[in-house]
């Protein structure tokens, strides 16, 4: 130990050499990827030998894909070319730029928020106001991790998990992304910056929903994200992710990956909010945000749910998926997704049926405006020994104006003559004459076209924590606005 | 002051003119019916009234209490009080009816300036109305007229009508697909709303709605143009000799 640890001191020091200041006055590492980067970060972190292993191993096969010029191209997106080495692998997590108060900031940003329904306080957290002593949100914090602490829950960042319960994060960390699952997991492997991690013991029900929100020093969002959590043997526990406030970042890539385990009757609900730079009204710039989202089901009556509301990022390229091994177990994906401008989404989910009785719900929800495309991308697998295995797929796709897109591709797998699967789809339109009808009762058209589309949203709404849904339902209007008229 | 006032009111759709100068004045508490052959331009005059974009106005003016109607989006109309009861009402799925008529109704409020209605409120005020229309509850938990019958719909505008209060109630064929028992109720239904305050223009093809909703002046438009106008007898006068006579009498002026 001792060996390494002053190995890490002088890799630590040597950078400073390279011309890497102080955190405050720089915060990235130079731009490229090679073996020395993942050394760095890791090194930055001080992590244990074995998390800098397991990111060089992933590097390495990262690498050969890369030179074997293996990057997956078989999504229903466009984009160009991908320079990995123009990219800053490591930032401290910085101080964001502080700004005295809220009127420095740009009105359009302040005009969403407002439009969002965001408190005032969240709002200035967001915009990197200087926080003043009497600022509430951290006594919140405190009481918060008080209860969860009562509770014997675990939920921290994922880089303070690998230093307080790394024989956790061994046993879990990889088991349901493995590093070699696909190309961006295995990035995000080698190169995660942070993200969260809980585990929540036997029995246990987690006294409060969590939320990156609280995590603190969660201000700023990762690039590659990684998290983790394990739900153990009756446990439940409800996450929630991202925000409705528009995000802005300059690095476009991100590639997160989360893997959530469910032991016997055990229960995770996770919620997504995600509303990153979707680029300008002419799609340029806006965030790709190719995730690897995957639940195992281990346990026996087990449960994992995804709900998912997508209205950001110029590209968004993600599956959460179920992996149902649990007898009993069940696998839910519920999910809007909005392409507005020029935005593109492949999104869906894998409901992979491996033990007996297991079953599935998906409900995916795609609206297409402007010059958008939306593409629903879903695998049901049932194998052979899923005895009993229950499907039911609902995907419904709304087009809003005639130059967007919307397209599906159902991949269904049956190997087991008892699987019972239903199969739903519908596109439509939202009409003229609907319109009309709305505003001739004195709704003014953007209220009317929110109408229309909250009341298509509803049964995804409807599984959001409710604090999410209320922002869910606002996110959608603003998003969609200039889309009619 | 007049209510409403065409005046020299021309309306084209696709290049082709369908009204081609129409004069109107209704009053306060007046009740005019407009009726006509298929083709002349009922529905084109209903649809201009209540704003809609397709119509394109080519001369002439509207106003509406002094405002210039025409100036105005649909639902500014609305809520400065014009109210088209559809001749043929669209379904919209995921809003239930109760939800989307509190919103309107709230809407309109808000732009008159007008404290909105909670649901504490409005439920018992909507429910009276569903009696008054001898409509199920259960109805309006459903969405905006999914799977309602030609009646149930017809009702149902005539529903919304009685929330929304509003000064000129525009009724587009609300006879059409209606049979005996229906057109008594929807009658009903309008009649009740009837007061000093409130206009009505009543665009039917067959004289049997005006038995129940008797008008105060009949217009007939013929080929986008009101050839004659008189009382409640011009209708039975019609009935008896049909569209055609009107014709030869205003060729013969």
């Amino acid at each position: 130990m001792t060996t390494n640890t002053d190995t890490i001191r002088n890799l630590a020091q040597q950078d400073y050499k390279w011309g890497f200041v102080t955190e405050i006055e720089e915060e990235r590492i130079p731009k490229g990827l090679n073996e020395d980067v993942i050394r760095l970060i890791s090194a930055k972190k001080n992590e244990p030998e074995f998390m800098r292993e397991w990111r060089l191993k992933a590097y390495r096969h990262w690498a050969s894909l890369e030179r074997a010029d293996a990057e997956p191209k078989w999504a229903n997106i466009k984009y160009g070319p991908i320079n990995y080495q123009d990219i800053s692998y490591y930032s401290a997590p910085k101080q964001k730029k502080q700004l005295n108060s809220l009127d420095e900031l740009d009105p359009e940003i302040l005009r969403t928020y407002e439009k969002l329904g965001i408190p005032l306080a969240e709002q200035k957290m967001l915009a990197g106001v200087a926080v003043d002593a009497v600022f509430d949100s951290v006594s919140v914090a405190t009481t918060f991790k008080g209860k969860l602490a009562e509770a014997g829950v675990i939920f921290c960042s994922f880089s303070e998990a690998v230093e307080k319960h790394p024989e956790l994060v061994k046993k879990y960390l990889g088991s349901v992304v493995p590093v070699t699952d696909n190309f961006f997991a295995a990035l995000n492997s080698a190169v995660f910056s942070d993200g969260s991690f809980v585990y929540v013991p036997k029995g246990v029900r987690c006294p409060m929903e969590l939320s990156t929100y609280f995590r603190i020093n969660a201000a700023e969002t990762g690039q590659f994200e990684r998290t983790l959590i394990i739900a153990d043997e009756g446990a439940y526990v409800s996450y929630l992710e991202g925000c409705t406030a528009p995000i802005r970042d300059e690095n476009q890539l991100h590639a997160a990956v989360v893997e959530l385990i469910a032991l016997d009757n055990a229960q995770i609900k996770y919620s997504t909010v995600q509303n990153w730079y979707p680029g300008d009204k002419q799609g340029r710039g806006g965030i790709y945000n190719f995730v690897t989202k995957r639940g195992a089901c281990r346990g026996v009556n087990s449960k994992i749910s995804w709900t998912q509301v997508e209205t950001g990022s110029a590209i968004t390229w993600k599956y959460p998926s179920c992996i149902l091994q649990g007898e009993g177990s069940v696998g839910e994906f519920y999910s809007v997704a909005l392409t507005n401008n020029y935005q593109q989404a492949d999104t869906g989910t894998k409901m992979i049926h491996i033990g007996k009785n297991t079953s599935s719900t998906v409900v995916s929800k795609g609206i297409s405006a402007g010059h958008g495309q939306n593409t629903y991308r879903g695998q049901v697998k049932i194998l052979k020994g899923a005895q009993g295995a229950r499907n039911y797929t609902q995907c419904d796709s709304l087009l809003i104006g005639d130059k967007c897109g919307a397209h599906t591709f159902p991949y269904i797998e049956v190997k087991n003559s008892s699987a019972r699967m239903e199969h739903e789809a519908s596109t439509s339109k939202i009409g003229e004459d609907q319109l009309f009808y709305l505003q001739q009762r004195g709704l003014k058209a953007e209220d009317a076209v929110s109408m229309i589309v909250n009341g298509f949203c509803k049964q995804v709404f409807r599984e959001l924590p409710m604090e999410f849904a209320v922002e869910a339902q606002k996110l959608l209007s603003v998003s969609l606005e200039g889309s009619v008229g | 002051m007049s209510f409403l006032e065409i005046k020299n009111l021309h309306v084209s759709v696709d290049g082709h003119e369908i009204l081609k100068g129409i004069d109107l004045t209704i009053n306060p508490g007046e009740v005019h019916s407009i009726m006509g052959p298929n083709g002349s331009g009922k529905s084109t005059l209903a649809q201009v009234l209540a704003r809609r974009d397709a119509y394109h106005v080519t001369e002439g003016s509207v106003t509406l209490m002094g405002k210039d109607l025409l100036e105005m989006k649909p639902e500014e109309a609305a809520c400065e009080g014009i109210f088209l009861a559809f001749q043929y009402p669209v379904e919209i799925p995921g809003i239930s009816n109760a939800y989307f008529l509190r919103s309107a109704l709230n809407a309109q409020r808000k732009f008159r300036g007008e404290e909105e209605m909670d649901a504490m409120d409005f439920l018992p005020f909507f429910r009276e109305k569903l009696k008054l229309l001898e409509m199920d509850e259960k109805l309006m938990n459903r969405s905006l007229n999914e799977g309602f019958s030609g009646g149930e719909k017809k009702r149902n505008e005539v529903l919304q009508m009685s929330i929304l209060q509003p000064r000129m109630a525009v009724l587009d064929e609300t006879d059409s697909g209606l049979d005996i028992d229906a057109l008594r109720i929807v009658a009903n239904g309008v009649n009740g709303l009837r007061s000093p305050e409130r206009s009505f223009l009543v665009v039917t093809h067959y004289q049997r709605l005006l038995n129940y909703i008797k008008p105060d002046f009949v217009h007939v438009l013929v080929d986008g143009r009101i050839l004659r106008s008189g009382g409640p007898e011009l209708a039975l006068e019609l009935e008896d000799k049909g569209y055609g006579w009107i014709e030869q009498e205003a060729a013969a002026v």
